[in-house]
């Protein structure tokens, strides 16, 4: 009976190319949607959002120079691990590759904050939505004639989050040690500060409330328990990263941006654009 | 006409609320076939829109709590006309039922000590409400809900059909319960007869016990908290069958409806408002409950505000705020206010939590309140206050049932449970009664129509016979073929007219029982409202609908508008009759209660079933209207109470029996 | 609160058919102060088209029957304010394109059904008996945001993955019965394991959660406020790489022989 639970045997068929929400069975629309909102600026702006930061961050990860300007390291370069690297005093070179390495040294820790961004629950959806229109927005037609999601080969991969997580943590240590060492000025003398330290506090208060706000973090400290009340402390971890993970997707890009400003900052310092303001 | 389809089940519940899953569970669980019936999708009942809890009397938060004490809060909300037997076993099994909803998967809201917290709610003593934020009737159905599928889930694993034993025909009416020998007195039910709202399509289930779980009568009235569902179909059904109704003409009007915007008034608020904190304020600012505590009840509320609110703190050395009064008298009060003038700009009172309690602890105890008014009426309920008045919210009066097996009486095979039985909660119904009687009475229903149809032997089944299945046909289809006037009364003038439109006939009857049978009755309105009934029963006959049988929802309401102008002609004639004022029924020309009236039952049924509505004569009505006096109340029962409290209800005869 | 204003005519287009076909059809029609589309669809009815077919029940957001998409949007009638649209807009409204049409705004939702019965119910522990159920507000806090649904299947009508995809019922729960799983799996007092199901691995295996690409349509049309992506089918996530693609998760728990 059809005013039955059970589903009605005659439909579930896709109808070719026509499939969706133009299939046989549903009210009959021709529109792939009738959203009148401007439902495309944000995919638009997510795109156009991404492709800027890909663009710049390859530009400098290739450029292999203008990376550092005492005391400041580009957080694109840290830490420098091959020995192609600029000498950092008292910095992140660590030359465990050598000198085989030719390319630039960026590329080889960059792999560990790219892998941990392109495998975050926030930018699939912005890369989904944006780049790959699936969907475009919501109860909008996604353009495409079938769709397996995540569940196999290459996209199956995003599983793999969580080990992006683990890595991010030393990165993220790592430029926090670059901060500190900001707090020098460029005769390496302690007890300074100047425009360039600001911008390494703010650039790493925002790389680690975005990598502690991570989906992995949250079910990692707390989240797979099953009983909160036994566990009272890491009840309690969950709900700070609870709360941080709210703000994930703005903290995604206020740290995707002030990332690229400290670096375009530490390029303008290298290149003598400017000299970095001192304070004390 | 061509056959009709059959379908053959052992036990029908008819609705899918909270009375008729936990039937349907419980008729299952005996091992019988049941199916269920009900006119939304599954899981989209009534008994979602029940906020505050459920009553039962665990002692959670407050040992003090056990059954004698919910019996005797039950009785006096019910000013002593509750049928005793169903107040007693309600209050003996409600905590059972409760916890054993916890065993289904529900999640209630914790104590400290991880046990189910209980709430506030006006009329209970102690705080006994077993509740999930403002949204407990949304967990009670989707509890019942995902039993059903685990009980299909083992019919799956075990035959291979999830509904080899456990069946929901959703989005289906029934028209008429069937019985083994026509409509005459003394036959036994054999079915009911359906339509599938989606085609259209009749269809009949034969089963020799039918369970009414239908809920209430509320669009009958204007102004009411009450889904479109609410059309009084079980006690229409009841009545058709040859059962009788009781106390028809205690009607409860929810104290706290919405008043605006137009459009949501009557939307409930729920009673947790209060039981957390709010307060009832008039336009001058003033917390008027407290000049309206009834004598009956002065001893057990506060007489100051600061009394009322230490209550919150310290329940055991305060009494508790009048806010708290049972519904009938926050109503009336509200009522008054609104009538002498101090009333809201939209014509309620003010309900203020915004002053007193900090905002994310509204948002926390009140979350659907709170998104209720802000989606709806624009308003923020944790920095303004809301404004309320009373709305038509449950009907007491229902199928008489015996009080153990909840059987209809008179029509053996015929159950009913839930807000469609009466005599459980007399006069006036607590809050937070009403879930508790679902389950307690859903269950006894489905056990006892289970029951009855395994005694009867398989081949001494009635069987719904041809002409009663095709005049029911003729029935349903009649609102496509309806002309205007023209089969006798008025037919001079009247030739030709078009058929009525079943939206107008209903517009014009909540207009009536809104303006002449609503909260405060007159003897005069109540005359002319039972005019006005025979004439909207008339112009019914011709209620015509266009287009086809698909999903017509013109069609659907023409149908339905027989069962409201039934139980709307109830509640008009027992209104009229009692000459006293109880619980939901407040009469201007009798404004107090009289101790004789509550011995007295007043007993509707129809005066033809044989002729169906077509012979009743138009002003004469479709009504009988019986007093039958009440079984005394057992003596160990009546020893609960103090003997000044009952005299102010029982007769001095009474007393000295 | 609005200041009072007089009533309009508004332009609506309302979708009318059935599973044979059907477009939109225009009406001109009377709006009052504080009304939602729903009132509106009910004058419809009651002055223009008597037949128009509708699903609706409580009005006021809690049952989720008048899930319709208005403007292309999946929302509630009943909870979606005519002041939302400007007087001169144009508001469309069809039936939710991703089931099959019944009539009008009615489609045939029994999809939500099937699926909610592939999810294995709730498992009593042994040896607790009703009554005798612990549980901390804490532990279920959890699964009450999730008990909050009232199956409007607005999220299921939105998800890309089945609206876009006829193919992919078969295969793919829905969020509103992957969130179901989840509340189980989060249930302090279910027993699943014990009686040898799986929740975190079934909500892969069986129930299609690598299809979510978690672009969280569903988050943005529930009328509850649920958290679906972030609190359910993420956290799901999460618990089926615990089960399957987390090697230091499995020696963990083969060396401390806990049951995670």
């Amino acid at each position: 009976m059809a005013t039955g639970t059970q589903p009605r045997t005659d439909t579930g068929e896709p109808d070719g190319a026509r499939g969706g929400v133009l299939s046989a069975t549903r009210a009959a629309i021709s529109a792939r949607h009738l959203r009148t909102d401007r439902w495309w600026l944000a995919p638009a702006a997510t795109a156009a959002g991404l492709l800027a930061f890909v663009v710049y961050s390859t530009w400098r990860a290739f450029a292999n120079a203008d990376y550092y300007a005492a005391p400041y390291v580009s957080p694109f370069y840290s830490p420098c691990l091959a020995e192609n690297c600029e000498t950092m005093k008292g910095g992140p070179n660590w030359e465990i590759f050598g000198s085989w390495w030719g390319l630039s040294p960026a590329l080889l820790i960059l792999i560990f904050p790219l892998g941990f961004r392109l495998t975050c629950y926030y930018y699939r959806k912005a890369y989904y939505r944006g780049f790959w229109a699936s969907p475009p927005a919501c109860a909008v037609a996604e353009p495409h004639g079938k769709y397996t999601g995540e569940t196999r080969f290459p996209l199956i991969l995003q599983n793999i989050h969580r080990y992006f997580f683990y890595a991010a943590i030393p990165v993220a240590g790592i430029l926090t040690y670059d901060t500190v060492l900001a707090f020098r000025n460029s005769a390496y003398a302690w007890g300074h500060m100047g425009l360039g330290t600001l911008v390494f506090l703010a650039n790493i208060v925002l790389i680690w409330a975005y990598t502690l706000s991570c989906h992995s973090c949250r079910h990692i400290v707390g989240g797979r328990l099953k009983h909160f009340s036994q566990h009272p402390v890491r009840y309690r971890l969950w709900g700070w990263v609870g709360w941080l993970n709210a703000r994930h997707a703005r903290l995604a890009w206020a740290s995707l941006i002030s990332v690229a400003l400290a670096d375009f900052y530490v390029y303008l310092l290298a290149t003598g654009v400017f000299d970095d303001p001192r304070f004390f | 006409m061509s056959a009709v389809e059959r379908h053959a089940w052992d036990v029908v519940v008819v609705g899918a609320g909270g009375a008729g899953l936990r039937a349907a569970i419980e008729a299952r669980e005996q091992g019988l076939r049941t199916a269920v019936i009900c006119k939304s999708l599954f899981g989209k009942a009534h008994t979602v829109m029940a906020e505050g809890g459920i009553a039962a009397s665990m002692g959670n938060v407050n040992e003090g709590d056990n059954w004698q004490v919910h019996f005797r809060d039950t009785m006096r909300g019910g000013k002593f006309l509750n049928q005793w037997r169903m107040a007693e076993l309600h209050a003996r099994e409600a905590p059972d039922r409760v916890w054993e909803l916890e065993t289904w998967g529900a999640l209630f809201d914790r104590t400290a000590d991880g046990r189910i917290s209980q709430r506030n709610f006006g009329g209970h003593e102690y705080p006994r409400l077993a509740h999930v934020g403002d949204r407990t009737g949304l967990e009670l159905i989707r509890t019942l809900q995902q039993k059903m599928v685990s009980l299909q889930q083992e019919d799956q694993r075990e035959f291979g059909d999830y509904e080899a034993r456990l069946k929901v025909y959703q989005e289906c009416t029934v028209t008429r319960v069937l019985k083994s020998d026509g409509l005459k007195s003394g036959g036994k039910v054999s079915g009911v007869f359906c339509y599938e709202r989606e085609s259209g399509r009749f269809f009949v289930i034969e089963a020799p016990a039918v369970v009414l779980a239908t809920g209430g009568i509320g669009k009958s009235f204007k102004v009411t908290s009450n889904s479109w569902e609410y059309t009084g179909d079980g006690h229409a059904l009841a009545l058709l069958a040859g059962a009788p109704l009781i106390n028809m003409e205690f009607v409860q009007f929810h104290p706290t409806g919405m008043v605006w915007p137009p459009s949501v008034k009557g939307i409930l608020v729920t009673e947790s408002v209060r039981g957390d904190g709010g307060v009832l304020r008039n336009s001058e600012g003033k917390r008027f409950m407290f000049d309206y505590i009834p004598d009956v009840f002065k001893e057990k509320y506060a007489q100051s505000e600061g009394e009322g609110d230490r209550w919150y703190e310290d329940p055991d050395h305060n009494r508790r705020p009048p806010e708290l009064l049972p519904r009938d008298e926050v109503a009336r009060a509200i009522n008054s206010e609104v009538k002498a003038g101090r009333g809201s700009p939209h014509g309620g009172v003010f309900l203020d939590v915004s002053t007193r309690m900090p905002a994310d602890v509204i948002k926390r105890r009140l979350p659907s309140m709170h998104h209720q008014f802000k989606e709806l009426a624009d308003v923020d309920i944790t920095a303004e206050p809301m404004e309320v008045g009373p709305t038509c919210h449950y009907v007491m009066g229902g199928v008489d049932v015996d009080p153990d097996t909840a059987a209809a009486r008179g029509v053996p095979g015929l159950f009913a449970a839930g807000e469609v039985a009466g005599g459980m909660h007399g006069s006036n119904r607590l809050g937070g009664n009403s879930l508790s009687d679902l389950l307690v009475f859903g269950r006894r229903a489905g056990l006892h129509a289970a029951e009855y149809a395994a005694a009867l032997a398989a081949g001494m089944r009635p069987s719904p016979g041809e002409a009663d299945i095709a005049a029911a046909e003729a029935e349903a289809l009649r609102p496509f073929s309806a002309e205007g006037q023209a089969e006798g009364q008025g037919a001079e003038h009247s030739q030709g007219r078009p058929a009525e439109n079943p939206y107008t006939l209903h517009q014009e009857l909540q207009q009536t029982m809104n303006d002449l049978v609503g909260i405060i009755r007159r003897e005069g309105e109540m005359t002319e409202a039972l005019h006005r009934l025979s004439g909207l029963r008339v112009r019914a006959r011709h209620a015509g609908v266009e287009g086809h049988r698909q999903f017509n929802p013109g069609w659907h309401l023409a149908i339905d508008l027989r069962n409201m102008l039934l139980v709307s002609e109830c509640v008009a004639r027992a209104a009229l009759e009692r000459t006293e004022s109880r619980g939901g029924h407040t009469r201007d020309d009798h404004p107090h209660m009289d101790r004789e009236w509550r011995r007295i039952n007043l007993v509707c049924s129809l005066i033809d079933p044989t002729g169906g509505i077509a012979a009743a004569d138009p002003e004469r009505g479709q009504i009988r209207l019986e007093r039958r006096e009440v079984p005394p109340i057992r003596p160990d029962l009546l020893g609960l109470f103090e003997k000044e409290e009952l005299v102010k209800y029982l007769t001095d005869e009474e007393l000295t029996q | 609160m609005t200041t009072s204003t007089s009533a309009y005519l508004a332009h609506f287009r309302v979708w009318r058919g059935d599973e044979d076909g059907g477009g939109l059809e225009d009406f001109k029609v009377e709006v009052n102060e504080g009304e939602v589309v729903l009132d509106i669809v009910h004058r419809l009815q009651a002055t223009q088209a008597p037949d128009l077919a509708v699903r609706w029940n409580c009005k006021a957001g809690k049952c989720g029957s008048c899930s319709a998409e208005i403007n292309g949007r999946p929302r509630l009638m009943c909870m979606t304010r005519m002041s939302v649209f400007g007087r001169d807009e144009t508001i469309t409204i069809t039936p939710l394109r991703a089931f099959p049409v019944v009539r009008d705004l009615v489609t045939d939702v029994s999809f939500n059904y099937a699926k909610a019965r592939e999810v294995p119910s709730f498992v009593p522990p042994q040896g607790l008996g009703p009554g005798d159920y612990r549980m901390q507000q804490e532990d279920v806090g959890r699964s009450q945001e999730f008990r909050k649904c009232i199956e409007c299947f607005l999220c299921q009508d939105t998800c890309h993955v089945v609206r876009d995809h006829e193919e992919n019922k078969g295969a793919f729960a829905g969020p509103r019965f992957l969130m179901r799983v989840a509340e189980l799996d989060m249930h302090p007092l279910d027993a699943a394991a014990e009686a040898g199901i799986d929740r975190k691995r079934t909500a892969q295996d069986d129930h299609g959660l690598g299809y979510c690409n978690i672009t969280k349509c569903c988050t943005e049309v529930c009328p509850e406020g649920i958290k679906i992506t972030d609190n359910a089918l993420i956290p799901l996530k999460e618990r089926a790489v615990d089960r399957k693609y987390d090697p230091l998760v499995w020696l963990g728990n083969k060396i401390l022989r806990r049951k995670p």
